[in-house]
Formats: C-alpha cells, structure tokens, sequence
C-alpha cells in the first residue's frame, strides 16, 4: 500500500514524531510505500538543519534526511507554518532579508495543497499529533 | 474493521481517550501509543468502557515499546493486545480509514 | 473524486490546531475533491460569536470560518454531545448551516471516508 505521513508535533519535546518515524521505517521494512511525510504545524521542526542533541540522543532530523536519502521519500515542509516558526530555505532567507538558512538538506518547502494531493493520491493517511 | 483509531493522551490527564471511546463502534480497532497506553492499565478511569466496547468487538491494542517503556506490561487490561510496529502497520492497512486522537 | 474529512477538536487561540486545520482545508477547496468539516469536543468553540482575539493579537477564528461557504464548502458537522458537554445550543452558534450528528452518525461519517485529516 502506498502511504503518506503528516507530522504535526516538534521533535524531541513530545514523542509522536518518533513514533512515526519508527512507523515508518517499519511500514518500508513491511514492504510498503510512502508517497509522502508533510510537516506542519511544530512538525516543520522536524527539519531542522541545526538540531545538536547529546551524543547518546537520537538527533531526528537527520534521520529522517537518512531515511528519505536511502528510500527516495518525498519530504514536504509547509511554507506557511515554516515562515512563522522561523524555519527557512534558501529562498525564504533572502525574501525576508533573514540571517541564516536553517532548512536541511533533503527537506523541500512547499504550499498546503501538498498535504491534499497526499491525501488524494495514497492509500493511507496517518497524522501524528502532538 | 472500519476504523482504526490512534490515542496518544494518558485519561487520567486529558478526555481525549474518552472522546474515541464514544464515537468507537465495534467493528472499529483503538491502538493506545505513547502516553495513550497509561488508558490500558486495570486502573484506568476507561476500564469499564473498554470491557463493554471489546465485549461488542472492538479490539484493543497498546503499542509494545511505549507500555515497556512505562512499566506498565503487567498492568494492563486483559482485553488488550501488546502490538509491535509491525502489528501497527498492519492494522493500518486493514482498517478503511485511520483517525488519530491527540 | 475522494471524500476527504477534515476533524477540528481543539478550541481557537490556546495552541494552532484550529487555525491549521482551517487552512488546510481553504487551501484544499482548489483541488476538486468531496471534502467535509466536523467539529467536535472542544473544537466546537471555534464556533461561539462574539470572540475578539485583537487583544491577544490574533485573527478572528469565526469570522475567517464565515470563509468556508465562499469556498464552496458545505459539508459542515458538528457532534451534538460535545455542544450538550459545553452548555452550548446550535442557536449559538455562527455557522447557520452546520449539521448536527450524534456520535452513531459520527462513526458512519467517519467510515464513508477515503481520508480522514486530523487536527
């Protein structure tokens, strides 16, 4: 079956992103597939280019960078919920004339109408909520 | 199984728990994950409710890793199931549609 | 054509559940697809009138929820218990249109969905 995650809570302060992402390593592992993982609302932490945990953490972000380079995951931030929490590509950083870029690499930002195409074209949708 | 219904909350803190268990019929299944598995211990405030919903046919399942990781295996209700990610995924595909209760 | 139903359970203003859900789905409308709306628990204060966020600096949950019918979307829900839970009437409430379910109806509104959009 053919899935897609939407991911609405930060990492680190609550649990949930952690358990998608360990749904969805198993969900590759069961022999399925995932269309899509969008970010939204304190999930857009998720792609963070500046998480630096301790050494003995887990640093999620770059999992999910890992995950998505081995399985060719489409990983979507919206833009909307990036902006106002001060998550930003390279683009955005010189729109608003911002200091920095902290966006990570393999993490695309994108409008809302992702998350519905996501809906529209998989089998499932999941949403992990803080 | 139409739906499968995801909990993450703990009802001893918030109603979330509560609000599933109302609209849950019994040919749904409710997968308790995170602090959602604190609902599945012989103390819970939804204990009742959870014997009279599995007794209709609803199936009752707490995520392994997170009761394991509370200390709350032995604890649990009798009527719920000890389900691995991979159960997880499997219910997942399963049911018809997946509403996640946060 | 897939039904696709989005779920707003938390109140306006205290965290960004609400103001999320309802952009996604203004931002979905443009897509053609057979999408509904359900309030319920405290999802249902989004729909009290009289709310004035200015002082707490931001936007007006209600009135942006009057956006919904000049976006095409009429499949609006509400649970009635979590009215009856909060003291409210539909007579309160800003929506003129919103159809009241009970949880029975609820469940089977759930289950006719190829989607579910949780908030």
């Amino acid at each position: 079956m053919l899935f897609s995650l939407v991911i609405l809570s930060a990492p680190y302060s609550n649990q949930s992103s952690m358990t998608a992402f360990e749904f969805a390593k198993t969900l590759l592992s069961e022999g399925h597939k995932i269309h899509r993982i969008f970010f939204y609302s304190d999930g857009i932490h998720n792609a963070t280019s500046l998480s630096a945990p301790p050494q003995d953490e887990i640093n999620l972000p770059v999992e999910w960078q890992q995950l998505s380079i081995k399985e060719n995951i489409d990983l979507v931030v919206c833009v909307a919920a990036a902006l106002r929490r001060g998550l930003l590509n390279d683009e955005e950083a010189k729109r608003y004339a911002k200091p920095a870029v902290n966006l990570l690499d393999n993490f695309e930002i994108s409008g809302l109408g992702q998350l519905l195409e996501a809906a529209v074209v998989s089998d499932r949708l999941i949403t992990f909520g803080a | 199984m139409a739906i499968l219904h995801t909990i993450n909350k703990s009802p001893f803190h918030v109603s979330t728990m509560n609000s599933c268990l109302l609209i849950c019929s019994n040919l749904d299944s409710v997968i308790l994950i995170a602090d959602g598995v604190l609902g599945a211990i012989h103390s819970s405030p939804l204990a009742l409710k959870i014997e009279q919903l599995s007794a209709s046919g609803t199936r009752f399942y707490a995520l392994q890793s997170d009761a394991i990781a509370r200390g709350v295996v032995e604890k649990l209700l009798p009527n719920i199931s000890l389900a691995s990610y991979a159960d997880f995924v499997r219910l997942s595909v399963e049911c018809n549609q997946i509403q996640s209760w946060f | 054509m897939k039904k696709i139903l989005f779920i707003s359970r938390h109140a306006p203003y205290g965290n960004s559940y609400a103001r999320e859900a309802l952009d996604a789905l203004l931002a979905a409308s443009a897509y053609d697809q057979n999408l509904s709306l359900l309030f319920m628990d405290d999802g249902v204060f989004q729909l009290l009138p009289n709310q004035n966020p200015t002082f707490i600096h931001q936007k007006n949950m209600a009135a942006s929820l009057q956006a919904l019918e000049l976006y095409g979307i009429e499949n609006i829900y509400c649970l009635s218990s979590s009215l009856i839970e909060r003291g409210l009437n539909q007579t309160d409430l800003i929506l003129e249109n919103i159809k009241l379910i009970d949880t029975i109806t609820t469940n089977s509104l759930i289950s006719q969905q190829d989607q579910l959009i949780s908030f």
